[in-house]
């Protein structure tokens, strides 16, 4: 019961205050009269009682508050008082107030923002059951020594692993996909991104359907019943989230597929994009479901209790081994690497999300400097009321605390109105980031609430500490005897606000550069030549579905009939067909054979990029033929296998030899007659991807493309391209109105497209160098104002001994420009240590990147100089006899 | 020979409960009370007892209700709780382990 007792007390104290002061006061005055009463008794004359009781009695109100004391809140009446003090200082002066506490806001706000999106999505653990467990298992050649390391996985390599392997608790795989997805009553045809699953992938997940079920064992077998998972949002969209759908069937590339179960919610893996599940085998052959020579799908696995990660990818790395040893020449992995399935998912964001936490943080910083520098010039103001209750008694403890809070006022609602920023910022980033992984999971929660908390006490503790030790170290005598006219000398204060200067500058520096580097590279990117004549170019693609065109020739018949009516289309100038237009991606490769050196190059097999076109696709695009000549239309009739290679082809697997007329055998088995071609012409090189190298390609008659597989319309304009898209698409859906339209995109927007992330990390990081340099010009500004403010005196006397105005501008400039050179010495060397240390993030861009490095000196140089112009000019423009008047 | 702050740290409270430990009463009988029993040497202040008391009852060891005393007017009177009477128990230990201990340092 004592607790109990000691809250009610606690609780009476602190609720009914004054009814408890009444009670006290009360209890004193009964003391009183007993006293007095008790003096009477005694025989002393009743005035004369009262006063000596009143004597022994003391001071009333020292009693009681001495008396309250007792009361465990004695604290909050003090943090009361200090409150109320600091609030009445600070609504003094509204204009320091008000930016001191935007600046808090700001800073405070990005911090958060950057930390909301770090936790969610670097370090809440993966939604799946016992995540921890969770790998990803690649292949790894041995040749491969520079670059991304980890390779996909073939689906026979995967096969083996699974059924020989005895580490890892389970092994499944998936591998993306898309399908057409159609009605049967005529609904809106639309591309939707799918990913084929193994059956055991969402049990070894944890996952459980949100409606429904997920795939058994015998749906995951060649030639079975088609059957289909959705993913919630595609279940929300396009049925409405109507539960009933669960057992009725879709119709994905024409084919019925029963909908047997839809995924939960929050379940966005491997991306927020992929709309189906299908089984593994779904469509697919038993011969390639047992292929060991091509790499599409991925791996995970999880690790079994007991068994290291590391003996349990060695023992599958030793099965890999042994089938690259049987199946020598054909390009077969030696190795195999794993990896956290969580690494895996944020490899991509994790540099760019810690360098912008590092910006932040840099900011907050910087800011928490500023509002330092802009405290201790304050502080300066109040040194005399500070000296003057010294004296009186005051102790030293209790002035900083008062001192303190006001940086911590200001912090506390910087830190509110930062959390609200945090809210919008988060918001904003869900949306503008593209590709983030785990984006849905990224939410402002108690935590996040927490580390604002502890973010405004560091940054109050920061920004306070520094100007109210300051303030409160002085001799109080020394103080006193001072005038006000010599105490601005007070040199140990101007050098404590010069080095916090240095500092800041050095962080702006370092930010600046960082900024710069990402900034070029991105232009660098930006204005990467793809190898093509890219104006004025739209492309779009589409796929024939196998059910109705699975004959070659439908397909022939369908572009044919396609380019014959986009032809008609006025200001169209030219359009052809082809697969995987420079820029777009990957989308394949197949290794090959030179029949003259079958075993070149060890033992890793030549291979290029697998690319389809037709007679006038090289001509739309601008790639320029080098030597030969392009596809006629009779390579396209008939089967007379003919290639174009790349540049880069001829250049790596035959250099400096005349290629034409060659002949190069697809695959990995050297007497396939069916599969060699003869080479008839070289085109210049293409990049598949912005940023990335230059990569052999081979360019085979469209014709010869699958049915089912992506097909590119390119269409060369006369005007704006994205203006003709509408009537091209109109063409296609009269030749076909089930047939979607996926990616109408222009070259810039795939180069856009492809770069978005890029510009997105320089451009925040950017805005966040802008807005340190403006904290450190104002901060230089405010420092230098406040130091001539206080040197007038000095000034006056020197104009008046003769010094010239030119004499004395050079001084303050000085002054104000020497830690800013001292910082800027330090964050260059800074910056190159960050430009190292992100370089993997750099595109054609060194660490030491001179035009960077002079670029963004220049713009602090012209900043810091703007900031230090201002009181130097009022410095020099000072009236002497004015200045020596005013004391 | 003064305030009992002055004979040794912390005495107060343990003279208050003990006194409490009787019967309940209010602050000023305490404070008679103790100067009684001690043959007027231990004086206690006003300025010390109030905060005690008030530190007594935010400790749970002491409760307060307010009554009517002999002379008909409302007083505020102290009682003990029965975590009073524990550490009542508690401090008396410690102080006649100290007081012998120092009995044994000062005699010898």
């Amino acid at each position: 019961m004592r607790w109990f007792d000691r809250v009610r007390k606690s609780m009476a104290t602190l609720f009914c205050r004054r009814r408890e002061v009444a009670r006290l006061e009360e209890e004193m005055r009964f003391h009183l009269e007993q006293e007095i009463a008790d003096h009477v008794a005694r025989g002393v004359s009743p005035k004369e009682a009262r006063r000596l009781a009143m004597r022994q009695f003391g001071n009333p109100v020292v009693l009681r508050e001495d008396a309250q004391r007792g009361w465990s809140w004695g604290w909050l009446d003090t943090l009361r008082r200090d409150v109320r003090y600091a609030a009445r200082g600070l609504h003094r002066s509204p204009g320091f107030t008000i930016t001191a506490m935007a600046v808090m806001a700001l800073c405070i706000g990005a911090t958060t923002t950057l930390f909301t999106v770090v936790r969610a999505v670097l370090l809440e653990p993966l939604p799946f059951r016992d995540p921890a467990s969770l790998v990803m298992l690649y292949e790894h050649w041995r040749a491969n020594t520079g670059g991304n390391p980890y390779n996909p996985v073939a689906p026979g390599d995967f096969y083996e692993w699974r059924s020989e392997a005895q580490g890892f608790e389970d092994m499944a795989s998936y591998y993306n996909f898309h399908f057409n997805v159609s009605g049967d009553h005529g609904e809106l045809p639309e591309v939707v991104k799918a990913q084929q699953g193994t059956w055991n992938l969402f049990p070894l997940l944890g996952v459980q359907p949100a409606i429904g079920r997920s795939f058994r064992e015998d749906e995951d077998r060649v030639g079975d019943d088609h059957v289909a998972m959705l993913t919630w949002s595609f279940f929300q969209r396009r049925f409405g989230g109507d539960p009933s759908i669960v057992g009725k069937s879709i119709r994905l590339d024409s084919k019925p597929y029963m909908i047997i179960g839809v995924l939960p919610k929050w379940f966005a893996y491997p991306d927020a994009r992929t709309q189906v599940w299908v089984p593994y085998s779904d469509g697919a052959t038993a011969e390639r479901l047992h292929e060991h020579d091509s790499h599409y799908p991925y791996v995970i696995a999880r690790t079994k209790h007991g068994v290291s990660l590391k003996a349990a990818t060695q023992e599958v790395s030793a099965l890999q081994y042994r089938m690259h040893m049987q199946y020598l020449g054909s390009p077969v992995a030696e190795d195999v690497l794993s990896r956290p399935m969580i690494d895996d998912i944020v490899q991509d964001v994790k540099t760019p999300l810690l360098l912008m936490m590092g910006a932040v943080g840099c900011m907050l910083l910087i800011g928490c400097l500023n509002v330092s520098n802009l405290l201790v010039a304050r502080s300066a103001a109040r040194q005399k009321e500070m000296a003057i209750r010294g004296a009186l008694g005051a102790r030293r403890g209790v002035l900083l605390r008062e001192q303190m809070m006001e940086t911590a006022i200001l912090c506390a609602c910087g830190g509110g109105l930062g959390l609200l920023l945090a809210l919008a910022g988060t918001a904003w980033l869900k949306v503008h980031w593209r590709g983030l992984p785990r984006a849905d999971s990224i939410h402002v929660d108690g935590a996040v609430v927490l580390f604002t908390s502890g973010i405004v006490c560091v940054a109050a503790f920061l920004a306070g500490l520094l100007p109210a030790i300051s303030a409160t170290q002085r001799k109080i005598l020394g103080s006193l005897k001072d005038a006000s006219r010599t105490s601005g000398a007070s040199v140990s204060r101007a050098r404590l606000r010069k080095t916090l200067l240095s500092v800041e500058v050095a962080l702006t520096v370092i930010l600046l550069i960082a900024a710069g580097l990402l900034l070029k590279s991105f232009v660098q990117l930006r204005t990467t030549q793809l190898g093509i004549a890219g104006n004025r170019v739209l492309t779009m693609g589409y796929s024939l579905p196998r059910q109705q065109y699975s004959k070659p020739e439908q397909g022939v018949a369908f572009g044919r009939s396609l380019l014959d009516r986009v032809k008609r289309i006025p200001g169209i100038e030219s359009v052809s067909l082809g697969t995987g237009v420079p820029g777009s991606g990957w989308w394949g490769d197949q290794v090959f054979i030179i029949p003259e050196r079958p075993h070149d190059k060890g033992d890793k097999q030549p291979d290029a990029l697998t690319r389809f076109a037709d007679p006038t696709y090289f001509a739309t695009l601008g790639i320029p033929l080098i030597s030969g000549r392009v596809f006629s239309d009779h390579d396209l009739l008939d089967t007379s296998k003919k290639v174009i290679v790349s540049a880069a082809l001829v250049k790596r697997y035959y250099p400096g030899e005349n290629v034409l007329g060659r002949t190069i055998v697809m695959g990995t088995d050297i007497t396939n007659r069916k599969r060699a071609y003869e080479i008839i012409g070289v085109v210049g090189d293409t990049l598949y991807h912005v940023g990335e190298p230059t990569k052999p390609t081979t360019y085979f008659p469209v014709s010869a493309i699958e049915p089912g597989q992506r097909i590119t319309l390119v269409v060369r304009t006369a005007g704006d391209p994205s203006s003709y898209a509408v009537a091209i698409q109109k063409e296609i859906s009269a030749l076909d109105p089930q047939l979607p339209v996926v990616d109408v995109l222009t070259i810039s927007q795939i180069i856009g497209e492809s770069v978005v992330n890029e510009s997105f990390s320089a451009s925040l990081v950017l805005v966040f160098a802008v807005l340190s340099l403006v904290l450190a010009g104002v901060g230089l500004y405010g420092v230098l104002s406040y130091l001539v403010t206080q040197r007038v005196m000095e000034i006056g006397i020197r104009i008046a001994l003769g010094a010239r105005r030119s004499q004395v501008l050079r001084l303050v400039l000085l002054d104000g420009l020497r830690p800013v050179l001292a910082g800027t010495l330090i964050g260059v060397c800074g910056g190159v240590a960050v430009g190292y240390v992100i370089r993997s993030l750099l595109y054609g861009t060194k660490p030491l990147d001179p035009l960077v490095l002079a670029g963004m000196l220049s713009a602090l140089v012209f900043v810091a100089g703007a900031a230090c112009a201002a009181p130097a000019w009022r410095a020099s423009s000072v009236d002497p006899m004015q200045a020596l008047r005013t004391e | 020979m003064g305030k009992p702050n002055d004979l040794v740290q912390g005495t107060l409270g343990m003279l208050i409960l003990k006194t409490l430990s009787i019967e309940p009463k209010h602050g000023w009988a305490i404070a008679k009370r103790i100067q009684q029993i001690s043959n007027d040497v231990l004086q206690v202040q006003q300025g010390s007892l109030y905060p005690a008391l008030q530190r007594l009852e935010q400790q749970g060891w002491i409760r307060s209700r307010w009554a009517e005393t002999e002379t008909g007017r409302q007083a505020r009177f102290y009682s003990l709780t029965a975590a009073g009477r524990a550490q009542l128990e508690k401090e008396r230990e410690m102080w006649s382990r100290l007081s012998a201990a120092i009995d044994l340092v000062v005699e010898s």
